[in-house]
């Protein structure tokens, strides 16, 4: 029983329990406090796991040095964004929009998803990393739909089929990895594990290899957001809740990502398979266009910074399709860079939202001249996310973009261009939000700046300088990615 | 393995193929539920064969799920499901019987000459079942993607998962196959009721967005 208890496992238990307490306690603030405390219980024994890594897991569970890094990430935004819900949510109540009920199915699935998704990135099995994903995604599109609202419920049916399309295509590919390395390694659990899967893919068939790759991509390509599988991901973006939003696109996204790379891993180690490379490359590539070009047409806010997370998820499997060290190095970097920045765009735009009551674009006007803590620290995200020093999505966006030219010199080209037009519309559009007269309510904020202005902190600490352990650490995990 | 073995589970595996097919063409829907129902049963069936021949009896768990709940309680509930909502005498606008049987076709000639040239590898048996199951699969997303229906686009998406859950039985002592498909009906069953509260909400929206509205000016 004592082997049970460790960091690694408390991780998953914290947050299941936490679950059930919370479907018991009916009164939100309560709630919402037991949600920021489970949420910060979690990500202590995350960071413990830095310092002492345990021993005899079993058979289902693994902490190794890539898993770690997005399962610090994780937790850390999964409590930050606690911390925020909390003042949010208080308003969406008082403004009508939710009832305590809903409140009470909030917090335990807030609970239930981050338990989810510190499942998918501790589980040494494909198949249970899958399960993890699926209930995931099951969570998410609940909390999508919790408004009830006609757009709500549609984007949530959207999200539903689009979603339940990934996971088919994936679990299809799951199946095929399991078929191919069933002959080699036996029956049962060691053909779904990965370190069994990765030490004897070099005598897999490399044609079902790459079958089961491009059926993977496709089906947590979906998940992550990727052009042409994104629909789902505006719409979702939009309609949720703030704090859903910043989750979905600071941490699911990545733990797409994450299944995406694992099974490149495995990939790697058989020389006669396709090279992933190219694919991701191209996928990256169009997401990052494609998602510059529509940022010039949205009206809505929300959906707005969704689609930079598009691009951003671009920008991300260019990177890691481009491989080699640095290229990975500044892949994973812009991972931990774009979850920290983007959601504490979200959770700039939940403060905005809910002083000017509206979602529209065109009717936020002036935030630096009503607001000027608010306007100002949005001035500083947006900043930071078009990929401007002195802010840390730079240096990942700076190593990515030299990395293309040294290896890659033509589709340096297509990478700048795109992500020139994405900064090009975001100045566009803070320009509007952030200056000129001001106009709307002029109700002050009553909810703390602190939760956005940790993550700004740490992505500027970042920028100006990344401490040696971190950087020696990244530098594995990229050699390791290969 | 007998002969015969091999033959009975070809035959069943090819039966759902086939049920993909009549699928595809039924533009009513309670001829469409129908149709999914049998194929739910040849499923159960091709299952209940696996776990008989690959003497994995866990694997009669998955036959009894399909049997029970995809054969039979699902449909029961979308046939009352579409005479709730009133659309049990709709006739869809499928796109072109012709050309989507033919692009029927050529998928399963894709996923055939794909998987029984890429798979020459492993065990025969797994082999079938993985070309037929790829065929399942790629037919169930061309019904989603040329229906508009919501119902309609569930029982593509259902017919999907019978494709995968053919997969994962043929897929010799795979872990995970039980809680796979108890997984994939609680989505299924989701998604159910989720179509329910959708479309009873689109019924009263007219009505409720005004209340709410009134509401919510008296309350401010």
């Amino acid at each position: 029983m004592t082997e049970l208890l460790n960091p690694a496992t408390a991780i998953l238990i914290i947050p299941t329990a936490a679950a059930l307490l919370l479907t018991l306690i009916s009164s939100y603030r309560i709630a919402a406090w037991i949600n920021v405390a489970a949420a910060f219980l979690t990500f202590t024994c995350a960071l413990s796991l830095l310092v002492w890594r345990p021993t005899g897991l079993g058979h289902l569970l693994q902490v190794d040095d890539l898993n770690i890094v997005f399962i610090v990430l994780n937790t850390l935004v999964g409590f930050t964004t606690s911390l925020f819900s909390r003042g949010y949510i208080a308003h969406e109540l008082e403004a009508g929009r939710l009832k305590p009920a809903h409140l009470r199915f909030y917090h335990a699935m807030y609970q239930v998803l981050m338990g989810a998704m510190n499942l998918a990135l501790l589980t040494s099995i494909t198949g249970l990393m899958w399960v993890a994903i699926e209930l995931a995604t099951l969570t998410t599109i609940l909390m999508v739909g919790i408004y009830r609202t006609h757009e709500a419920l549609e984007a949530a049916w959207k999200y539903f089929i689009l979603g339940s399309v990934g996971i088919a295509l994936a679990l299809f590919g799951t199946i095929l990895i399991y078929s191919v390395a069933q002959p080699v390694v036996g029956n049962g659990l060691p053909a779904m594990t990965w370190s069994t899967l990765t030490a004897h893919a070099a005598h897999f068939d490399p044609m079902i290899l790459n079958i089961a790759f491009v059926f993977l991509l496709l089906g947590y390509g979906t998940k992550a957001g990727l052009v042409p599988l994104h629909a789902w991901l505006p719409d979702a973006h939009a309609e949720g809740p703030t704090p859903i939003s910043a989750v979905l696109s600071g941490l699911l996204l990545n733990v797409a990502i994450y299944a995406i790379l694992r099974f490149k891993m495995v990939l790697a180690r058989n020389p006669e398979t396709i090279a992933p490379g190219p694919i991701m490359m191209t996928m990256g590539l169009v997401s990052i266009i494609f998602a510059g070009l529509m940022l010039y047409r949205r009206r809505d806010i929300k959906r707005f910074f969704a689609f930079s997370s598009i691009e951003h998820m671009g920008i991300i499997a260019f990177a890691f399709g481009l491989g080699g060290p640095l290229a990975n190095f500044a892949g994973l970097l812009h991972m931990a860079m774009h979850s920290l920045t983007k959601s504490g765009i979200f959770f700039a735009v939940g403060h905005i939202t809910r002083i000017k009551n509206t979602q529209k674009i065109s009717e936020i006007t002036g935030l630096t001249t009503s607001h000027p803590m608010l306007g100002w620290i949005l001035v500083a995200s947006v900043v930071a996310i078009a990929g401007l020093p002195p802010f840390g999505v730079f240096t990942s966006e700076f190593l990515v973009v030299s990395s293309a030219f040294a290896h890659r010199p033509l589709l340096a080209l297509p990478l700048v261009i795109g992500l020139l037009i994405a900064l090009g519309a975001l100045f566009l559009r803070l320009n509007s939000i952030a200056f000129g007269e001001p106009s709307g309510s002029m109700a002050p904020d009553r909810m703390s700046p602190l939760p956005i202005l940790f993550h700004l902190g740490l992505v500027l600490m970042i920028g100006i300088f990344i401490p040696g352990p971190i950087v020696s650490w990244f530098q594995h995990i990229a050699a390791l990615l290969g | 393995m007998t002969v015969f073995a091999l033959d009975m589970s070809h035959f069943l595996a090819g039966g759902l193929v086939l049920l993909s097919f009549t699928l595809l063409y039924q533009d009513r829907l309670p001829p469409l539920i129908n149709a999914y129902a049998i194929q739910s049963l040849f499923l159960s069936l091709s299952v209940a064969w696996q776990a008989q021949i690959q003497h994995a009896p866990h694997l009669l768990v998955t036959a009894g799920i399909a049997l029970c709940f995809k054969a039979i309680v699902i449909p029961l509930v979308l046939h009352r499901l579409i005479r709730n909502l009133r659309i049990h005498r709709t006739v869809e606008t499928v796109v072109d019987i012709g050309p989507t049987m033919i692009a029927g076709m050529a998928l399963v000639g894709l996923s055939m000459a794909l998987m029984m040239r890429a798979t020459s590898g492993i065990d025969v048996l797994a082999r079938e079942d993985l070309a037929f199951a790829l065929s399942v699969i790629l037919l169930g997303l061309l019904i989603m993607v040329t229906r508009r229906n919501a119902v309609s686009q569930v029982i593509g998406f259902m017919s999907v998962e019978n494709g995968l859950i053919l997969a994962a039985t043929g897929a010799k002592g795979m872990p995970f196959v039980v809680e796979t498909s108890v997984a994939f009906s609680i989505l299924i069953a989701f998604i159910v009721i989720g179509i329910f509260l959708f479309r009873i909400r689109e019924r009263f929206d007219t009505v409720d967005v005004a209340i709410l509205d009134r509401f919510r000016g008296e309350r401010l």
